[in-house]
């Protein structure tokens, strides 16, 4: 066994990794109905992998290898293990399958949507359908996906093994949703990926690099649900807010890693192709006349890219997208990204009346919140009332720059 | 796949049983309900329990019975009945519990029968 030839093997393994591991997960999850059985065969045929090939020489069809290795350990557990008479049929089935497909040309189905659909199911706690998408879908281990939500790693995979435990023995349906439910179901998924990315967002120097990658993952994720229902606009609609933040990124921090807030961006620094790529598809989308929740956010986005053309900000036409946002997705952040554009276009006032009315435990612990209302307060004068709300604010600030600049905020209030 | 659908409903919900003005509805709807599920050739056994306060609960610890009036659960919502459906899966087994009269005015709660 030469270094070359397991260099082969390592290579060939993570080239159908990258390429495959999610279709070959939502494939085998989808026939053996169990997501966390299927992960574990897969994972053990890639070891497999990493054994033989180097001293068979790599297979011509390295994912029909894999997937029929998954398949046999399957079929091997469950000749070990007390099989639920349900799962008889589908095992069967998965045996002329594999005879079928051995002989043939064709490629394996892509079930990857069905896992979604699975992952995002109401019964699923809605915490973890973000984590589970991850997981089975782009294939990260759970101590990443647990530092991107701040969960001990041991945590996390404890969550991971309970939920799909549930999915296996509750029989969660392994399908894509009937037409007529297919809307309804498919906002859970696209909250899911629109998470991720977000948890991806704060670190924007990639000083984290586990949650630099997740906002990467998203946009991922988001183009494949995109091309897997391509008919619904609010799929399209998802990618217009996420490649609009992306444009930004490299403009967020002054050469010395200060914050820099979006107002005060230098447009030049954002990416202009991505913000047309954006600017296409949301375009495409609303053609469709279904109005959604993420075709409002990217045009929130759209309008506030326009500054980089027209230089200013339509800050009323936010305010008015905003209060649509909140009547179909009522959210704390879009509830507070209204207050802060209502002070934009009508004075600081209106906008701290804004806040003034959300509830105090919606907010206690938003960063946003604080930070706006700390802003306001200060251009009204109040100044003690300002100086304990960016307190606050900094407290609730996981990022260092953001702090650093809202302690900056802070001391200009008592100039002198 | 076998699923026990639970019915919970409050005090004031159950008592409709038993009200002269509300029982004629309450019983309709679960008489119409038990049909549908009878119809699509679903149940496999369910029952009405009776109210909370002829329940009696027991336990036996170290070799002596613990008898108590009333039910397990000290909650406001109680254990009204239960269904026992064989269906395909969870999707399926929630749409029918979706259409069990409590749903509307308590809750249900939907779990899968043990397999031996």
């Amino acid at each position: 066994m030469t270094g070359a030839a397991t260099d082969d093997a390592r290579r060939a393994a993570e080239l159908a990794a990258r390429a495959s591991y999610g279709r070959l997960v939502a494939y085998l999850a989808r026939r053996w109905r169990d997501v966390g059985a299927a992960e574990d065969a897969l994972g053990d045929a890639f070891v497999a992998a990493l054994a033989t090939w180097p001293r068979d020489g790599v297979p011509e069809k390295p994912e029909a290898w894999l997937l029929a290795a998954a398949r046999r350990r399957l079929l091997d557990g469950a000749r070990h293990a007390t099989v639920q008479t349900r799962a008889l049929p589908t095992i069967h089935a998965m045996v002329d399958e594999a005879q079928g497909a051995a002989s043939s040309e064709a490629v394996f189905p892509d079930e990857r949507l069905a896992l979604l659909f699975v992952c995002a199911h109401p019964a699923i706690d809605e915490g973890m359908r973000t984590p589970l998408m991850l997981q089975t879908v782009l294939g990260l281990d759970a101590a990443r996906i647990a530092a991107a939500f701040v969960v001990p790693a041991v945590t996390m995979g404890q969550r991971l093994v309970r939920v799909k435990t549930k999915i296996r023995d509750a029989g969660i349906r392994f399908e894509v949703p009937e037409p007529r439910e297919l809307p309804v179901r498919l906002g859970p998924v696209l909250e899911a990926i629109y998470a991720a990315y977000g948890s991806g967002w704060d670190d924007v120097a990639g000083a984290d690099t586990r949650r630099r990658g997740l906002a990467e993952e998203a946009i991922w994720l988001g183009r494949l649900v995109a091309r897997l229902v391509p008919d619904e606009p609010e799929a399209h609609g998802l990618l217009a807010p996420m490649l609009h933040c992306e444009a930004r990124r490299g403009a967020r921090r002054d050469p010395a890693g200060g914050y820099v807030p979006l107002s005060e961006q230098d447009a030049t620094r954002w990416s202009w192709p991505t913000i047309e790529e954006a600017e296409r598809i949301l375009l495409a989308a609303s053609r469709a006349g279904k109005p959604g929740r993420f075709q409002l956010e990217a045009a929130v986005q759209s309008a506030h890219a326009q500054r980089g053309i027209t230089g200013r900000t339509d800050w009323a036409a936010i305010v008015l997208l905003y209060g649509g946002l909140i009547g179909i997705a009522p959210t704390v952040g879009a509830t507070v990204a209204r207050a802060a554009a209502l002070a934009e276009a009508e004075g600081p006032e209106r906008g701290l009346a804004a806040l003034d009315a959300v509830l105090a435990d919606a907010t206690a612990d938003y960063q946003p919140f604080w930070a706006l209302r700390a802003h306001l307060l200060g251009r009204l004068g109040r100044g003690d009332e300002a100086a304990s709300a960016y307190a606050r604010a900094i407290e609730l600030a996981a990022d260092r720059a953001v702090r650093a600049f809202l302690a900056e905020k802070e001391k200009a209030l008592w100039p002198g | 796949m076998k699923y026990t659908i639970l019915i919970y409903g409050t005090p004031i919900e159950l008592g409709a049983r038993t009200d002269q003005r509300r029982q004629p509805t309450y019983w309709g709807a679960y008489r119409a309900y038990t049909e549908a599920l009878k119809a699509a050739g679903i149940m496999t056994g369910g029952s009405g329990l009776q109210p909370p306060s002829v329940a009696t609960t027991l336990r036996q610890r170290d070799g002596k019975r613990q008898v108590q009036d009333g039910p397990y659960a000290e909650t406001k919502e109680q254990l009204g009945g239960y269904y026992e459906i064989d269906v395909a899966d969870l999707d399926t087994a929630l749409d029918w519990a979706a259409r069990c009269p409590a749903a509307a005015t308590g809750a249900v709660e939907v779990r899968p029968n043990l397999v031996m």
